[in-house]
């Protein structure tokens, strides 16, 4: 076995040539092979990278999807979002559980099987949702969960389950893909789920000069659709006037905010676009080498999209003086992440690519001076880079005459929650939010959250709204919530999901986003009071100004928000206290222990 | 008219906040002419004996006769004042909180090393209060309102807090008595 282990170990490490800043792949490729990353496996890799073995076991412990533990054969990860949960993700729990006889984080005796929770995976709009090793099972029951696993043991092999379920449509049907996946495009616009013509952006891209190609994207005013909203042309400028002969274009396919799903459409349908948009980003810039971060839920993608790269250097559309633009090369590489929410952040999604823990970075400098490996880099949402090749082939004019104001061209919203029609819409900027309920179907609507926890939730007073920078701003992810849900406990949800997935480096995020989520809790079980408000508002601005990257200056939104937006749900449980005890104390359950111990009562209570 | 009323206590602490109270050196007869010590260790005073003004907890809650004192002060306090890091955060008592009670316990008076207990037990009987299964910061148990940090805070520190809340002027402590590192 160790010999095994050793000759396996130094082959993966001499593929990435022995070099630790390919350490994601390297663990990725170990975990693969032998369930987990054993001690040993960690010396040995550290051994061949001629690096410090906390270094290895910093990025194994750092990934959800990395384990030190060897996990089963089969490793089952159900999703939890709250979409999920809405959605009866409890019983399909239940129904796995007890059909496996093992827990949640339990490995079954025989390491056949493993059963997990996962922060959402990108499938709200086919919830419950499950990964199956890659394997994506979607609109799970507690019946086909049972069945599903019965499937397994008769057969652990997860890529013989999407026979029996029916491939999705367009793509997922693509012999490299294979997957139950739906698309569930329901409505397309004029930028990017119409039919594009393939490499027209870039053919025309390739006769102006980079400084033209700049020039083009800022008149068009594009910005970031990923959530922060800032100028592209001016992102490339920055990166493109920096010092240095290498330069990276990264684009984020990390999609890991709650509720959001577009981006996984857009690999599945348009991923000859992007890698058209990341060739148009890469000579704009100056860059050589692109990468491609795609987030480990969407492995099953890979093959596919590997394919995709391959037919493209075979056309020259990748690799040496592309389409015979003499010393323009240009190549991608595909990062996978390994489920870690942070790594969207752009300066984690940096470091995981450098084969480091997912931690973010402090800024500045900037990654248009220095990004990956110091190096000027431009990180792009996968949804923008397509844009880029929109506005390359039909001008900045026509894409700056779409949307309104200052919110040019179309935008991708992942919508799910309750509605009728949940899905991917693509909708100018500037749609109101009660015409977006019309169309998906939604009645009854108490709120929406619009830009995943990290927006904001909004009530009926907001419906008038729009959908753009200057009003509503969203990454893309749009959940639905009728009149029927407690806005509290939803609140609660998504602050467990943030406690989760905090690096744990500021320790206002680490520490005030645990208080937060305790402190609904308290409120949930009845013992909340007035002064909570005040309290939750104060640690809320804390985690927001004591934090370095987006992830805490935004977690405490879906408490700052639902008070902001929803306070009589709050001021309806809220009671003062009189007696200046802390309702939360439980002094029978404190000395239980020692009851116990003792064998006698408390004479107290 | 009648003096206002100063009641203290040492709960799960070392009574060093209180021998740093006695650092005020003759300002404790100062103090004296200002309040009157009710229940207190520094007058020996077992029960309340009327409503106080200020009540000085020094430690947090490691039993439940801390609980007990605890709540009693509450009910008969009608200002609350935390002092030192026991009381604000559990302090060195607090250690304990990542260990189970019975390791905690069977490692203190069983198999610890240098431990003579030839009973082979861990002491219980009636007059032991049951230990919690953790130690608590004073505010987790009852509502308090102000803290006064420190290891303990300075007698100066004390001394100015007291001496604001007697006269109902705002506390305005320098730097050097509110930093600790």
């Amino acid at each position: 076995m160790s010999k095994n282990l050793e000759q396996t170990i130094e082959k993966i490490c001499a593929d990435y040539g022995h070099d630790r800043t390919r350490m994601m792949d390297i663990v990725r490729a170990v975990q693969e092979k032998f369930g987990g990353v054993s001690s040993e496996a960690m010396d040995m890799i550290a051994g061949q990278t001629r690096t410090h073995r906390v270094e290895v076991e910093g990025v194994v412990s750092f990934y959800a999807f990395l384990s030190q533990e060897p996990k089963g054969n089969v490793v089952i990860r159900l999703c939890n979002d709250v979409v999920d949960q809405m959605k009866g993700v409890q019983e399909v729990a239940k129904a796995l559980s007890a059909e496996l006889g093992i827990g949640f984080g339990e490995t079954s005796a025989d390491g056949w099987f493993t059963l997990e929770w996962a922060p959402c995976i990108g499938l709200c709009d086919q919830a419950p949702a499950a990964m199956v090793n890659d394997v994506m099972v979607t609109c799970l029951s507690a019946d086909k969960a049972s069945e599903m696993v019965r499937a397994l043991k008769a057969n652990p092999n997860p890529g013989q389950l999407t026979a029996g379920y029916g491939l999705g449509d367009g793509n997922n049907a693509h012999p490299l893909v294979q997957s139950m996946v739906q698309n569930n495009v329901k409505k397309t616009g004029e930028v990017l789920l119409c039919d594009v013509p393939a490499e027209a952006g870039l053919t025309k891209a390739l006769r102006k000069s980079p400084e033209e190609v700049i020039a083009e994207v800022e008149a068009s005013r594009l910005r970031g659709r990923g959530g922060a909203g800032f100028s592209t042309g001016l992102k490339w400028k920055f990166t493109r006037g920096s010092k240095g002969p290498d330069k990276y274009l990264l684009c984020n396919a990390d999609e890991g905010e709650p509720g959001t799903f577009k981006e996984r459409v857009l690999l599945t349908e348009r991923a000859d676009l992007l890698f058209e948009g990341m060739t148009i980003g890469g000579y704009a810039i100056g860059a050589a080498t692109g990468i491609l971060y795609l987030r480990g839920e969407y492995n099953y993608l890979r093959p596919f999209l590997e394919d995709v790269l391959r037919k493209r250097r075979d056309a020259g559309l990748l690799g040496n003086d592309i389409l015979g633009k003499a010393g323009f090369h240009f190549d991608i590489r595909i990062q996978m992440g390994a489920g870690a929410y942070i790594c969207g952040e752009e300066s984690s999604l940096i470091s995981s690519c450098e084969g480091l823990r997912g931690d973010p970075k402090n800024r500045p400098p900037f990654p248009p001076q220095k990004g990956y490996l110091r190096k000027p880099t431009s990180v792009n949402n996968v949804e923008t880079l397509c844009c880029v090749s929109r506005i390359l082939d039909k001008g900045a004019a026509w894409f700056a005459a779409i949307g309104s104001g200052k919110s040019t061209g179309t935008k991708l919203l992942s919508i799910s929650g309750d509605c009728k029609i949940p899905g991917v819409y693509e909708y100018p900027f500037g749609v109101k939010i009660r015409d977006l309920l019309k169309d998906v179907g939604a009645e009854n609507t108490q709120a929406l959250l619009i830009g995943g926890p990290s927006g904001q939730f909004i009530g009926a007073e907001s419906f008038d709204k729009t959908i753009c920078f200057d009003d509503l701003a969203t990454g893309g992810a749009v959940v639905i919530f009728n009149k029927d849900r407690n806005m509290i406990h939803i609140a609660h949800q998504y602050m467990e999901f943030f406690v989760e997935e905090s690096c744990g480096y500021c320790t206002p995020c680490r520490t005030g986003n645990v208080l937060i989520e305790k402190c609904l809790r308290k409120i949930l079980d009845g013992q909340g009071e007035p002064e909570d408000i005040a309290y939750l508002q104060q640690l809320g601005n804390t985690v927001k100004k004591g934090s370095r990257c987006g992830l805490g200056q935004t977690s405490p939104n879906p408490a700052l928000t639902t008070i902001k937006n929803f306070r009589a749900a709050y001021e309806a449980v809220l009671k003062p206290v009189t007696d200046g005890m802390q309702p939360t104390f439980d002094l029978k359950a404190a000395v239980s222990d020692a009851e116990a111990l003792a064998g006698r009562h408390s004479v107290i209570h | 008219m009648e003096k206002p009323r100063i009641a203290t206590a040492s709960l799960a602490g070392c009574f060093g906040c209180h021998m740093s109270l006695l650092d005020i050196d003759e300002r404790i007869l100062k103090l004296i002419e200002l309040v009157e010590f009710d229940k207190s260790p520094v007058d020996d005073i077992k029960n309340f004996t009327g409503r106080c003004a200020i009540g000085l907890i020094e430690g947090g809650c490691c039993n439940e006769e801390n609980v007990h004192v605890l709540k009693d002060f509450r009910r008969n306090c009608d200002i609350l004042v935390s002092v030192g890091e026991c009381a604000i955060m559990g302090g060195l008592p607090a250690l304990r909180n990542g260990i189970p009670l019975r390791e905690c316990l069977e490692t203190a008076y069983i198999n610890g090393t240098g431990v003579y207990n030839p009973s082979g037990k861990i002491p219980n009987g009636e007059d032991i209060p049951l230990l919690l299964n953790k130690v608590y910061p004073c505010h987790e148990i009852v509502k308090i309102d102000y803290f006064l940090p420190g290891c303990p805070p300075p007698a100066d520190t004390i001394w100015e807090a007291c001496v604001a809340l007697l006269t109902n002027k705002p506390l305005d402590l320098p730097y050097e008595l509110i930093k600790y590192d």
